[in-house]
């Protein structure tokens, strides 16, 4: 037997987008037979006026035994279309890939859950749809309760579970999948902190176990902790492999390749309705002067262009930017919902302007996601929208910073020392050096 | 040890991933392979059916009982329509014990995909599991109406004859048919929404066109051939033998039923197959 897990051959996927504007997919019988009806020959299935779009396209690379793969790439690079094939959910257009093993593939937590149904009776039917006899499942069925937290609660209806008790017994019956191949698909970003530590170190001892997996996750900091190698998927093609960490550094400077010169407008990989869509970002200081570097301590405005279809006054408008450290992990999150301003206008054309005083990031390169959803339909969403470059600058006023490998981030403080023993006379609370050389 | 004997497989499974194929035979083994969950999706069928009502398990044996009655009373007693010398209770319960597990697993399948559409696009598992487990599901109900049909025969002074031994191949015939038409509806559904909309009609002319509410006997002699075409009245006929002894066994409409139900499986599956490879792009 080879040790070769997987072996992907030129794999390829395509989607035919329906132009006339209507949704694509659902048909009814009467658009097909009216069309068989005006053209007799041509096969039912031949649409009016559709465009091939390639999700996927000649993708191979092989994983060995015991290999964890981590695969990155933006919103709409085929991440998910090549899991979702290799989960066989999906077939390809072309190519093909062997898998030597039992696959188990995760790729939403809590497939299958029916919410009348108890926790004991979900357990059993997710395990199921994931693969695993019901003799699999009794077996593990007690690690599964512990893990998931939920032994009293085990014959309620995981409707009346809180989303937190829900998604631990989701991950639970998941986690105890045994399959030789693993494929996961950002699982991780479900949850609390706790519980993100707690999958993330089942994930890991998964991953020690020797077997193979497969993990998308747009968490950097995660998937190099997981990971030996990586591939990079850029508009449904590799765009490289290598060792993870080589991998993420070719993703953020492709990160940086997309964002120059601003062209958000140009850009395809995006999710949301589009009816406002960001067209561009610029950093600009008190004076509306353009920065292309910030320097730490810095009073900048964020002015994150759009344009929108219409107008609106009075809506909910819910703008916001994230921003990962160079290392990819995610620092922050601005938006417009925790600072209560809401309530924006919509132009047709124009900019949302975020304030931040005092810029109190560390010299280096960060990476942001831009979103605004309207009255809580996501509008636009675009990962590694724009980059921020940050120089070093005195920040407290005193020449002086923390040494560069304490952190990314600069917290404005001040220190004062509160005795704690109430005493008469100052004479206890300042010892002087000669004292002190007596008492010792 | 269990641990280990489970982990190390004799053989090594190889999964081949292949662009759409065009027909292909019907692949028994992996629905066999999934067993587990064709059973686990059987059974939460059965318990989602009567969740959150007050009378539970009632309504299976409601359903039947008044829906006998009415059809008795306008046909049996307004119309006076013939039933063999049987009260036309029983005898329009009888033929809606197989009727209803007929026209119950094709309303169950129809829209089943459609309601487990986020299953199909996030796993994957032999897609037929979902529509043959929703028709599988209908099978309790019709364990408990047999039961009533049974007692309704007793307390009329009917006696269990050796004839009710051919109900199990029956019931087994009968299955093959409602699951063979089943995969043809719940597969076109997922392309075809207008499915839903039609199968009500389909159901109710399909049921005139067997003999549920009426007897057999009343189709005029030069229709009786092309009457003989719908597998369901070999079906029927065959149960009011077993349960009420009327007439003689239906041997040729019962042939007639044995081939129509296997060539409605098997068709229902390669075109299943066909079709559901595209399920998740669709859906």
């Amino acid at each position: 037997m080879s040790d070769i897990a997987i072996r992907v051959e030129n794999l390829g996927k395509s989607y035919q987008i329906a132009h006339s504007g209507g949704r694509s997919g659902y048909k009814t019988l009467q658009e097909d037979i009216l069309r068989w009806l005006k053209h007799p020959f041509s096969k039912i299935d031949t649409p009016a006026i559709r465009e091939t779009f390639w999700a996927l396209r000649d993708v191979s690379f092989e994983v060995k035994h015991g290999e964890v793969l981590g695969i990155i790439g933006h919103n709409g690079a085929g991440k998910s279309t090549l899991l979702k094939i290799l989960s066989r959910i999906t077939k390809p257009t072309t190519g093909r890939a062997d898998i030597y093993g039992r696959i188990g593939s995760l790729l939403e937590v809590g497939t299958g859950f029916h919410p009348e149904l108890t926790g004991r009776e979900n357990i059993f039917l997710n395990g199921a749809v994931l693969g695993m006899t019901r003799r699999d499942i009794q077996k593990h069925f007690d690690e599964i309760v512990a893990f998931a937290e939920v032994e009293q609660f085990l014959d309620t209806p995981v409707k009346r579970y809180s989303s937190g008790m829900y998604m631990r017994l989701a991950f639970a019956v998941a986690a105890h999948l045994e399959p030789e191949v693993l494929v996961v698909d950002e699982v991780l970003a479900v949850g609390d902190a706790d519980f993100q530590k707690k999958c993330l170190g089942k994930m890991s001892e998964v991953a020690k176990d020797g077997r193979t997996v497969l993990f998308v996750s747009h968490n950097m900091g995660a998937m190099q902790q997981l990971c030996n190698t990586g591939i990079l998927l850029n508009r449904g093609k590799i765009q490289f492999t290598g060792d993870m960490k080589a991998t993420i550094t070719e993703y953020l400077k492709a990160a940086a390749d997309l964002t120059q010169g601003n062209t958000l407008r140009e850009r395809i990989d995006r999710k949301g309705e589009g009816r406002l869509k960001f067209t561009g970002v610029s950093i600009v200081d008190e004076k509306g002067t353009a920065l292309e570097h910030i320097l730490s301590g810095q009073n900048v405005y964020f002015r994150l262009y759009y344009e929108a279809e219409y107008e609106l006054r009075n809506a909910s408008v819910f703008a916001s930017f994230n921003v990962a450290s160079p290392e990819g992990i995610l620092l922050t999150n601005l938006n417009s919902k925790v600072t209560g301003d809401t309530n924006l206008p919509i132009y047709h054309s124009g900019y949302f302007e975020c304030h931040w005083p005092r810029f109190n990031l560390r010299s280096g390169t960060y990476t942001c996601n831009l979103f605004c959803s309207i009255n809580d339909v996501i509008e636009d969403w675009l990962q590694s929208a724009f980059q921020i470059y940050v120089d070093d600058g005195n920040f407290y006023d005193t020449s002086s910073l923390p040494d560069r490998s304490q952190g990314d981030v600069l917290v404005n403080h001040s220190w004062q020392s509160i005795g704690l023993s109430a005493s008469e006379d100052t004479k206890t609370a300042t010892i002087s050096p000669s004292q002190l050389s007596e008492l010792s | 040890m269990e641990q280990v004997n489970n982990d190390i497989q004799p053989s090594v499974r190889h999964i081949q991933i292949e662009p759409a194929h065009g027909w292909a035979l019907l692949d028994l083994k992996e629905l066999l392979h999934f067993r587990d969950l064709l059973l686990i999706l059987t059974l939460r069928d059965v318990k989602l059916r009567y969740k959150q009502t007050a009378l539970g398990v009632i309504w299976v044996i409601l359903q039947p009982l008044i829906a006998s009655l009415i059809f008795a009373v306008i046909f049996g007693r307004f119309a006076n329509l013939p039933s063999n010398g049987v009260p036309y209770l029983l005898f329009v319960f009888a033929g809606l014990l197989p009727w209803n597990l007929f026209a119950g697993a094709l309303q169950r399948a129809g829209n089943s995909l459609i309601s487990d559409s986020k299953l199909i696009s996030k796993v994957y598992f032999p897609r037929m599991t979902i529509p043959i487990a929703s028709s599988a599901a209908v099978l309790v109900d019709f364990a408990v109406a047999l039961v009533v049909m049974l007692a309704l025969l007793l307390l009329n002074g009917w006696a269990l004859t050796w004839n009710l031994l051919v109900l199990p191949p029956l019931v087994i015939m009968l299955l093959l048919i409602s699951v063979g038409v089943s995969l043809f509806i719940s597969a076109l559904n997922v392309y075809y929404r207008d499915f839903m909309y039609a199968l009500p009609f389909v159901v109710q002319v399909w049921m005139y066109a067997s003999p549920v509410v009426y007897s057999g006997d009343l189709i005029p002699e030069i229709v009786k051939p092309f009457y003989a075409i719908n597998p369901l009245v070999g079906i029927i006929e065959g149960f009011r033998w077993a349960l009420l002894g009327t007439g003689d066994f239906p041997a040729v409409p019962l042939l007639i039923s044995l081939v129509i139900g296997t060539v409605l499986f098997v068709a229902g599956g390669l075109v299943f197959q066909r079709v559901e490879q595209n399920f998740a792009d669709v859906i």
